[in-house]
């Protein structure tokens, strides 16, 4: 008897099917009854942007440091990887065709297409997404590593803030003026031709991955010291936490995942231009993660949907001739939030594996250090029990 | 300036420490400023149980803050068990073995009860990051590890019941339990407890002082207290330094120092009579 | 005289490489001088134009923040309204210049309590970053509801025509215009009479406790309300009078006009030390130069790339700003 002992990153397998099940339910039920357009900004878009999120909830919500600068990181995740596949894409081809088979006529209800094709995919373009997505990822990393250690080894909170935000504003600038070193960039006019790799497939698998590694560094000693640096700084020196390590790691941790979300980006819309990438811009993340819920997981995913299906659908919910407004709604909508809910959507409280895990009591021995209530219940003097 | 009685090998010694604060580095040394702690000494065995008293701002918890590295020294020597603790920062002192607890307590507030202590248990716990995100086997056992040692830390101070519970949500006397917890947990060999029994009623203040002498048998620590109530430091302190404006004035045994007139005249100015009696 | 001596030799030991590139810096400056005096020259004066300009807008900030410790992203905002309604008061209305000016003080104004009262002061015992947030959240609602067509519409617009004659005079090769010369007076009245409302009025003195310590000065029976307020009236009008002579300098405007004149006042004003009067002018000051001669010299599309790199790199010597208080050690 007994729980199969079977982890993968932590999960169970059970975890596992449900998330193959939930991935088929969307690519199969929920994808082929949406537009091409609401699939890409009701569905892809979102998961993106909640990969971005993640990461900066990391690093503000639960390491308490305020960052604009992953904007940035998101900036040359996008840029680098996109770069790599223009210079690549057709250097990397092998398709393969995969299983295609009728719909059973039981669940045509349910799925609204003719016919299944499992595993029709090119190889060697998906594995160039791979490479790109892993190279823009990685190359925001660096770059945050350097960058984080040397402003937070000087600055704290405030100060931090507004250097990551002239991070942001210098990785723009130099990308306006990318075309004059890597022509392909096109500089402030616009990157074209990017291939358009980014399937929902990956956005999905990079999605779980987000929050599972997440969930899985915050859920352990590492990510205890995290949380420790946001409760008091100068406790969790002294408790021996090198707060500086840990500052930069998740300040590394979250640039990563801006990377990764960066390089996703470019390959979904397969046009970049460096005015997105900038300063007002930047502060769509920190909105998001406020609405949501600083410090919390799943008020970051319900969020990050809600705020992308919102600003969209206000589109087609206001009356013609109104769209211009949805911009107005929203910060409204976004004053009313901070006004009477400033702790966000979900405030403290998580749903499902996303929860702290618990750990029993265990039976031991009576309490053996004399505490004022021991003494209450014994009116005589005594010593100390041992 | 050494006590009569060595107990032991020399746990701490603190030679001519000082801070300035404000005072402008010149080529003849600081200029200015206030000068918090100026030519302290203090020489602690281990197994002692030392106090360390004065009047508010008299710059004890300057001291403190000095040895556990949280604010960087002036002049002068820190050595703790033969190594110099000057310019270290303070987690590789407290790794090093130095633990303390703060006047106004300072837990983590919107954690919970564990998790105060399983922080303090991070450096010992035996994985990093990479084991983080993978959370094979290793991790299980070194998380059932690190729970079941912080469970057992707080079992003896009888917190076992409020493990999962916030810690900034504990009446005072636990939360102080949970501090003194806290800072044994990482295995110091040198307690530094500053002011432990603020805001404490006389029956709480009494089972704190069995609470020390019972922590020092059981693990084995030499713990230097500040402290105001004078019924703490006169009954458990086995000898007392004193200061006032940042400077010793005083050195010795309860008694000693409760007939000091220097003492005397710091506390409660010159026409003042003895300073309280355990 | 020993003293400083000393005090000297000291930071040049610490800081000795600093002084190096500071060296470099001021001697390839000079060696720029030298080869085109006047383009020197220029760059000075159009540097010393902007510094003004932005000094006016910083000077709200770092109010504000002295005040409430809040960021008020929503200020460069209320700076193009400013210019906005100078604009329609001279052009649709035919006002003067002055009235036109008076006109956007008074708005500025009006909408900076309103603002206030709206959407900051429930904050005020919130957590900062639902201030912070809020503040955003003001400055997006003002950027696109002014851009609403039956507002002040999105398009870009020419300021024609300028409701004062620009004349300009070449002083020893260098252009300078009247409204130069415009921006340097005003500015510099407004500072007087800040510094004078700040230190010389009752006014001022409880703006100065408030900064100090909220909740003990209302203890002293001072109205923090009104005094908050205030500081949010005085540094919105200094941000009207700035909209109106930087629309009158550079004549284009748009909706997202006060977006980066805002973020380089504000980050002058952290420059100067965020919370110091004085350091928001002196800081406005180089931001200005800095931004003119990077522009000039160096690179006109990197300029504020530059810029910004500038300020962080102070930022990491000098982290609480030229003026800033010096960061403190806890104990």
């Amino acid at each position: 008897m007994g729980r199969s002992k079977f982890r993968l990153l932590g999960q169970s397998w059970l975890f596992w099917v449900a998330v193959i099940l939930v991935f088929l339910a969307a690519q199969w039920v929920l994808m082929p009854r949406l537009t091409e357009f609401r699939r890409t900004a009701w569905v892809m878009f979102p998961s993106i942007m909640a990969i971005i999120c993640l990461g900066l909830n990391f690093i503000y919500g639960f390491n308490g440091q305020f960052s604009l600068g992953q904007w940035g990181f998101y900036a040359i995740g996008a840029y680098a990887s996109a770069v790599m596949t223009y210079r690549l894409k057709d250097q990397f081809t092998y398709p393969i065709e995969g299983l295609v088979f009728n719909t059973p006529p039981l669940l045509q209800r349910l799925i609204p297409l003719e016919q299944i094709d499992l595993f029709h995919f090119d190889l060697g373009q998906s594995g160039l997404l791979l490479a790109a997505t892993l190279f823009g990822a990685l190359l925001a990393a660096v770059i945050s590593l350097g960058f984080g250690y040397i402003v937070l080894l000087r600055l704290g909170s405030d100060y931090f803030g507004i250097a990551t935000l002239g991070f942001t504003v210098i990785v723009q600038t130099l990308l306006i003026n990318s075309d004059r070193v890597i022509p392909e960039t096109k500089g402030a006019r616009g990157m074209v031709g990017i291939p358009q790799l980014t399937s929902f497939f990956w956005a999905f698998v990079f999605l779980v991955l987000a929050i599972v590694v997440i969930r899985n560094v915050l859920y352990s000693s590492v990510g205890r010291a995290v949380v420790s640096v946001r409760e008091d700084e100068l406790a969790a020196r002294a408790m021996g936490i090198d707060t500086l390590k840990y500052k930069t790691i998740a300040f590394v941790i979250g640039s990563f995942f801006a990377g990764l979300a960066g390089a996703l980006y470019a390959h979904l819309y397969a046009f970049l231009s460096p005015i997105y990438f900038g300063f007002v811009k930047s502060f769509d993340p920190m909105i998001i993660i406020v609405f949501g819920g600083l410090g919390n997981l799943t008020g970051t995913l319900l969020a990050t949907f809600i705020w992308a299906i919102t600003l969209e659908g206000m589109r087609i919910w206001l009356p013609q001739g109104f769209e211009a407004w949805r911009f107005v709604v929203y910060p409204i909508v976004l004053l009313l939030m901070m006004l009477l809910r400033p702790q966000g959507l979900m405030g403290k409280l998580e749903l499902g594996f996303l929860r702290a895990p618990k750990w029993p009591q265990r039976a031991t021995s009576k309490a053996e250090a004399p505490t004022a209530e021991a003494r209450r219940e014994t009116p005589e003097p005594q010593e100390a029990v041992q | 300036m050494s006590q009569d009685t060595a107990q032991g090998p020399v746990v701490l010694d603190v030679q001519g420490l000082a801070k300035n604060f404000g005072g402008r580095l010149t080529t003849q040394g600081y200029e200015g400023g206030l000068w918090a702690v100026r030519d302290f000494d203090m020489t602690v065995s281990e197994g002692e149980l030392v106090g360390l008293i004065g009047p508010n701002g008299a710059g004890k918890t300057t001291v403190f803050n000095m040895i556990s590295g949280l604010i960087s020294v002036t002049d002068g020597v820190v050595t703790f068990q033969d190594q110099s603790l000057v310019g270290k920062r303070p987690h590789a002192i407290t790794q090093a073995g130095i633990g303390r607890t703060f006047q106004n307590i300072r837990l983590f507030p919107q954690l919970t009860v564990l998790d105060n202590v399983r922080i303090a248990l991070h450096p010992h716990c035996g994985y990093g990051l990479l084991h983080s995100v993978w959370q094979g086997g290793r991790f299980a056992t070194c998380e059932r590890e690190v729970t079941e040692q912080a469970q057992d830390l707080l079992a003896i101070f009888d917190l076992q019941d409020r493990q999962d519970e916030i810690g900034s949500s504990l009446p005072y006397g636990e939360q102080r339990r949970l501090e003194i917890a806290r800072a044994l947990a990482a295995e110091p060999k040198l307690l530094l407890l500053d002011e432990p029994a603020a805001g404490m009623n006389p029956q709480e203040v009494h089972a704190l002082m069995d609470l020390i002498q019972f922590i020092r048998e059981k693990f084995d620590l030499t713990i230097v207290l500040i402290e105001h109530q004078m019924r703490v430091v006169m009954g458990i302190c086995e000898w007392i330094t004193v200061m006032d404006f940042g400077q010793v004035i005083a050195r010795g045994t309860a008694d000693d120092v409760s007939n000091d007139p220097k003492v005397i005249e710091a506390y409660l100015g010159r026409q003042g009579r003895g300073v309280g009696s355990s | 005289m020993r003293d400083l001596q000393s005090r000297l030799v000291v930071a040049v030991r610490r800081y000795w490489y600093l002084l190096i590139i500071a060296a470099l810096i001021l001697a390839w400056l000079v060696g720029k001088y030298r080869e085109m005096p006047l383009l020197f020259w220029q760059f000075t004066v159009d540097g010393i134009r902007l510094g003004f300009v932005y000094a006016l807008i910083a000077l709200g900030y770092t109010m504000v923040y002295g005040i409430v410790r809040l960021i008020n992203f929503a200020h460069g905002d209320v700076f193009m309204v400013g210019a906005y309604t100078a604009f329609y008061a001279t052009t649709r209305y035919q006002w003067g210049f002055l009235p036109a000016m008076a006109l956007a003080i008074v708005v500025c104004t009006f909408l900076a309590v309103v603002i206030e009262r709206m959407a900051y002061k429930p904050l005020r015992d919130a957590p900062r970053i639902a201030a912070l947030i809020t503040a955003v959240g003001v400055s997006f609602f003002l950027e696109y509801f002014t851009a609403l067509d039956f507002v002040f519409t999105p398009n870009f617009i020419n300021y024609t025509p300028l409701p004062l004659t620009v004349t300009t005079w070449r002083v020893r090769g260098v252009t300078i215009s009247n409204i130069m010369l415009l921006i340097i007076a005003v500015t510099m009245v407004c500072m007087f009479v800040l510094w004078f409302i700040v230190y010389r009025t009752k006014l001022g003195k409880a703006m100065r406790a408030v900064a100090w310590d909220k909740d003990t000065a209302r203890l002293m029976g001072i109205n923090v309300d009104m005094v908050i307020t205030a500081t949010f009236a005085i540094g919105s009008a200094l941000a009207a009078i700035g909209g109106v002579l930087y629309v009158v300098t550079y004549p284009q405007i748009r909706t997202f006009l006060g977006v980066m004149p805002g973020l380089k006042a504000f980050i002058a004003a952290v420059f100067g030390g965020i919370g110091s009067i004085p350091g928001a002018f002196i800081g406005s000051l180089v931001i200005g130069m800095v931004e003119i001669l990077a522009q000039g010299y160096l690179s006109s599309p990197m300029r504020d790339a530059i810029v910004f790199s500038v300020l962080i790199i102070v930022l990491l010597y000098r982290p609480t700003g030229l003026f800033g208080e010096a960061s403190k050690e806890k104990a």
